[in-house]
Formats: C-alpha cells, sequence, structure tokens
C-alpha cells in the first residue's frame, strides 16, 4: 500500500475548478517530483494534501488513514511536514525561535534537541546564525531554515514547494543535494518544481500536471527522455 | 507640586489606557482586526462588578474575579459569533461588524441596566501617601492603577516569550498560513488572544470607574478610542508600544486639560495622534520589517 494516496481530487476556488480529478500516489522512501508550468495546480495539490484547503471530490488517505478532512494543524503530528511556497519562515523571529516552532506539536524536550541537533548538522548554516533574525536571511539560507523548520517536526513525509524558486544556481544545487540527503534520511520527499530537470533528476518517479489535469507519469529517468517532456519542460 | 500631581493623574490614566491598548494591540497583531467592541466589553465589566459589589455585596476580589470570567467568555463568544465567520471576508466587513458589535452591548448594556448614571464604588481601600509636608497627595487609586498595569505588561511579556501559547500568538501573528503548517492552531490562538484582551478589559473597566466613578452604557466607548489612539500612537502590534502611547497618550490628555483647555483635551490627543502618523505613521515602536526575495 501506498504511503500517500490521492484519489480522483478536485478542487474549486470558487467557481473556477483548478483540480480536475488527479490520483497519484507515494509510496515509503520514494522521491516524487509533480511538475508542470504555473497555475498547472501543483501548489494547490501540496495544499490540498496539507489541508490547508479543502477539496471538493476525491480523498487523501496518509498511511492508511483518510485525512482529506482533517485540518492542517493536526497533519503535522501525523507524520507529514509542508516546506511552503515561498519559505513563509517567521521573518521577524530568530533563526532558532523559527526552529523551535517547527517543532511545535512535539512534547519531550530531549527529542526536540536531538532534532536540533540533526538540523544543525545538516544545515551548518543555520547553526552559525541561529540568533539572527530570519527576515536577514539570503534566500537561499531562508530556504535552508524553512526545510530545517519543517524537519523538525520529524516528518516521515515532507513536501516540498519550488524548493529552487528564486534562488542563485549555486544555492539550486546546494538545496537538490540537501533534498537528497533528506530522502537517505529515510524521508519520503513529494516535490513540486517548475525546475523541471533538476527535480526529475533527483527523483524516483515524476507526474506531470496541466492545467488541473495529469497529463503523463512514469520513472523519472523515463520522463528526461520523454519527447514531449523534453520540449515542453525542459528547454530542449 | 501641582505639576507632578497632574503628571501623577496623567500617568495612572494612562495605565488604563494601556492595559485597554494591550487588548486592541493584541487582537490586531495576531486577528489583523479592529476590534471596535473592545471598549464596550470594558464597560460590561464595569458593570459585573457594580451589580457583584454594590447589590449583590460580594467582596471585591470575587467581583473583580467574576467580571474578568464574564468578559473572557463575552470576547470569546463575540469573536466566535461575530468574527470567527469573516476570517476570510474582506477588512471592511470585519470593522464595521466590530462597529456593529459596539453599538450592540452599548444597548444591551442600556436595556438591562438603563441610560442613569450609575455611581461606582471605588475598589482601591488603600489610603492616599502625602509626601512633600501634604503638598503631593498620590491616592491610592493611582498607585493600585499603575501598579497593576506593570504587573500586567510584565507578566504579559513573559507570557508571550517563554510560554507555548506565547509563541504561538507571534508565529500566528506573523503568518497564520505558515503557522498552520507548524501545527498551531490558529482559530484556537485568536480565541485565546480574544480571551487575555478581554480579561484585561475588565481590570481596566474596575480601575478606570475607580477613578473616575460614574457608569454608564457609554462609558467604554471614549477610553476605548483613546486606548485605540494609543495603541496605534506606540506602534499597533507591539506591547511595549501600547504601555508607552497609553501612558503618554494620558500624560498628554490631564496636562493638556490643565494647562490648556479642558474643552479641548480631547482635541489636544486627537491632534498629536494625527502630527505621529504623518511624522511616523507605523507608530512610535511599530516596525516595518524589510523582506529579502
Amino acid at each position: 500500500m501506498a504511503m500517500l494516496e490521492i484519489k480522483d481530487l478536485e478542487v474549486y476556488y470558487g467557481m473556477i475548478q483548478a483540480i480536475k480529478g488527479i490520483s497519484f500516489e507515494v509510496n515509503e522512501g520514494e522521491v516524487i517530483a509533480l511538475i508542470g508550468a504555473n497555475g498547472a495546480g501543483k501548489t494547490t495539490t501540496l495544499h490540498t494534501i496539507s489541508g490547508l484547503i479543502t477539496p471538493k471530490k476525491g480523498t487523501v488517505t496518509f498511511e492508511g488513514k483518510e485525512i482529506t478532512k482533517v485540518p492542517a494543524h493536526k497533519i503535522v503530528s501525523l507524520g507529514m511536514a509542508h516546506v511552503p511556497e515561498g519559505r513563509r519562515v517567521f521573518a521577524s523571529l530568530s533563526v532558532f525561535q523559527n526552529l523551535k516552532l517547527g517543532a511545535y506539536t512535539r512534547n519531550s524536550k530531549d527529542e526536540i534537541e536531538e532534532s536540533l541537533k540533526m538540523v544543525y548538522a545538516r544545515f551548518p548554516r543555520l547553526e552559525e546564525r541561529k540568533n539572527q533574525l530570519a527576515g536577514t536571511l539570503s534566500g537561499g539560507e531562508q530556504q535552508m531554515l524553512a526545510m530545517g523548520r519543517a524537519l523538525m517536526s520529524n516528518p516521515r513525509i515532507i513536501l516540498m514547494d519550488e524548493p529552487s524558486m528564486g534562488l542563485s544556481p549555486i544555492f539550486v544545487n546546494e538545496i537538490f543535494d540537501i533534498i537528497k540527503q533528506v530522502s537517505a534520511g529515510g524521508t519520503t520527499v513529494l516535490l513540486v518544481e517548475q525546475n523541471a530537470k533538476k527535480a526529475l533528476s533527483i527523483a524516483d518517479r515524476g507526474y506531470v500536471l496541466e492545467t488541473g489535469k495529469i497529463v503523463l507519469s512514469g520513472k523519472a529517468e523515463e520522463l528526461l527522455n520523454d519527447e514531449s517532456v523534453k520540449k515542453a519542460y525542459l528547454g530542449e | 507640586m501641582s505639576f507632578v500631581s497632574y503628571l501623577l493623574n496623567g500617568i495612572s490614566l494612562g495605565s488604563v489606557y494601556a492595559i485597554i491598548a494591550l487588548g486592541y494591540t493584541m487582537v490586531y497583531g495576531i486577528a489583523k482586526m479592529l476590534n471596535f467592541a473592545h471598549g464596550d466589553v470594558i464597560m460590561i465589566g464595569s458593570y459585573v462588578v457594580f451589580v457583584a459589589v454594590n447589590r449583590t455585596g460580594l467582596p471585591v476580589p470575587v467581583s473583580i474575579l467574576l467580571s474578568a470570567a464574564v468578559c473572557t467568555i463575552l470576547g470569546v463568544v463575540i469573536e466566535r459569533v461575530a468574527y470567527k465567520p469573516l476570517r476570510h471576508a474582506s477588512k471592511l466587513a470585519v470593522l464595521i461588524t466590530a462597529i456593529g458589535v459596539s453599538y450592540f452591548l452599548q444597548n444591551v448594556a442600556l436595556l438591562i441596566f438603563g441610560a442613569d448614571t450609575k455611581a461606582f464604588s471605588s475598589v482601591v481601600s488603600m489610603k492616599p501617601i502625602q509626601l512633600a509636608d501634604g503638598q503631593l497627595n498620590i491616592s491610592g487609586e493611582t498607585i493600585v492603577t499603575v501598579a497593576a498595569c506593570i504587573v500586567i505588561m510584565v507578566c504579559l511579556m513573559a507570557f508571550i516569550k517563554y510560554s507555548k501559547a506565547g509563541h504561538a500568538m507571534l508565529a500566528v501573528s506573523e503568518d497564520g498560513g505558515a503557522a498552520q503548517l507548524m501545527g498551531i492552531n490558529v482559530n484556537g490562538t485568536i480565541a485565546l488572544t480574544f480571551a487575555i484582551g478581554s480579561a484585561l478589559a475588565a481590570v481596566a473597566g474596575v480601575l478606570l470607574c475607580s477613578t473616575y466613578p460614574s457608569l454608564t452604557p457609554y462609558t467604554g466607548a471614549m477610553p476605548g478610542i483613546k486606548a485605540f489612539v494609543a495603541a496605534v500612537f506606540g506602534g499597533i502590534g507591539s506591547i511595549p508600544g501600547a504601555f508607552i502611547g497609553g501612558i503618554l497618550l494620558g500624560v498628554i490628555e490631564i496636562l493638556g486639560k490643565a494647562y490648556i483647555s479642558s474643552q479641548l483635551a480631547d482635541a489636544i490627543v486627537f491632534s498629536v495622534l494625527i502630527i505621529v502618523l504623518v511624522v511616523k505613521p507605523t507608530g512610535l515602536l511599530g516596525k516595518q520589517i524589510q523582506e529579502k526575495v
């Protein structure tokens, strides 16, 4: 059974249908890339999974439990973390405070301390800047903070929305390296990206989303070599 | 000596404004709305103490606790019934609703207690302190009011800095959506903010009516507006800002009354607000955070 199963999902914004009945699944340990152009419904899909939006139809099942109507704040403690688009770090709070908020649903001080050490080990730059206000970090550092903050809840699956957006090429490579490490550390990853090439290069499988529908799916390397994908998303 | 005495009166009145302004500023900071019914919660709280002490003869501390409890429940109910359904509505809709709630509370009080002015008897039994050979007289009300304001202030700041619920408030005030993704119950946090603000309103009402002992259904409206000015003055959303704004406003009002004109005192207060907003639109302690992209 898949770890995360999305079935016949339909999402509306008022009268406008953003997601037109999509189904896909994420198995434990996988890195799944959800690619597509602007407005294809990638972010809406992630928001629906993590409970920020309630779909009109369809179900989201996580580890055998239906979570379609579970509110966002209750989903974190089930083992799912969401790194939102645009990072959304708490700009007026320190790096340390941001990380602490990531562990908001956890109670054991020792475990939180352990996660903090793990995050600092993965992102040494965050430790160097732990007392700095998050709003003063560079874009790449904010992305690291957003990822570190999500890892502080000790998730079994992490949803990432456009982690490379607006970053310099050096940071983009670094962020994708980190995603690989997170995955190697045993966390399942559902990755939404406009940078299709990068996303598919680290993914196991991928889905191509076009105006609210999945038009193509398959192994990441197959998608990388698919002519239509190449044309539409890889700029080749 | 009269200057010092005016100054103390101003600080005392300012402390009341500060306590009310805390309610405004916290609710604004977290729910991003101006709760114009906040002043009327003060009035309801004062009536509760009035009835409890003067009519049923309950001891003062019990009456104040009762009033705080009533206001807390009232605040949470108002939020749940009037504001929560408008969470995603336009700001104007919320603002108009808040004004509507304000009139509603005033008229409910009018219906229950009548329009006549009630003589509120001070809940402070402390003797005045005489200084400088009796030339300076500090009333018990002044001392209790200022002390209460400082204690509330310190407790509130410690609560936000050290408690988990306080951290949740900080997160929600900055980005409600991201806070939800941390597992923070945003609606719960907003309700808690209303509860705290309203409990403070009850305390402010008691202190206000102990110093200025006439109680009518409109008692809360003007201090409510002034406290709002104080909150904006200090930088809305900032807790120390509410404190400083409140104290300054009280001092300006009393000194204006004493030395310029008692009729123009309110005009002076609002002029100061306009000047501050022109010079520093974010208020004294308000800050604009530059976000890096």
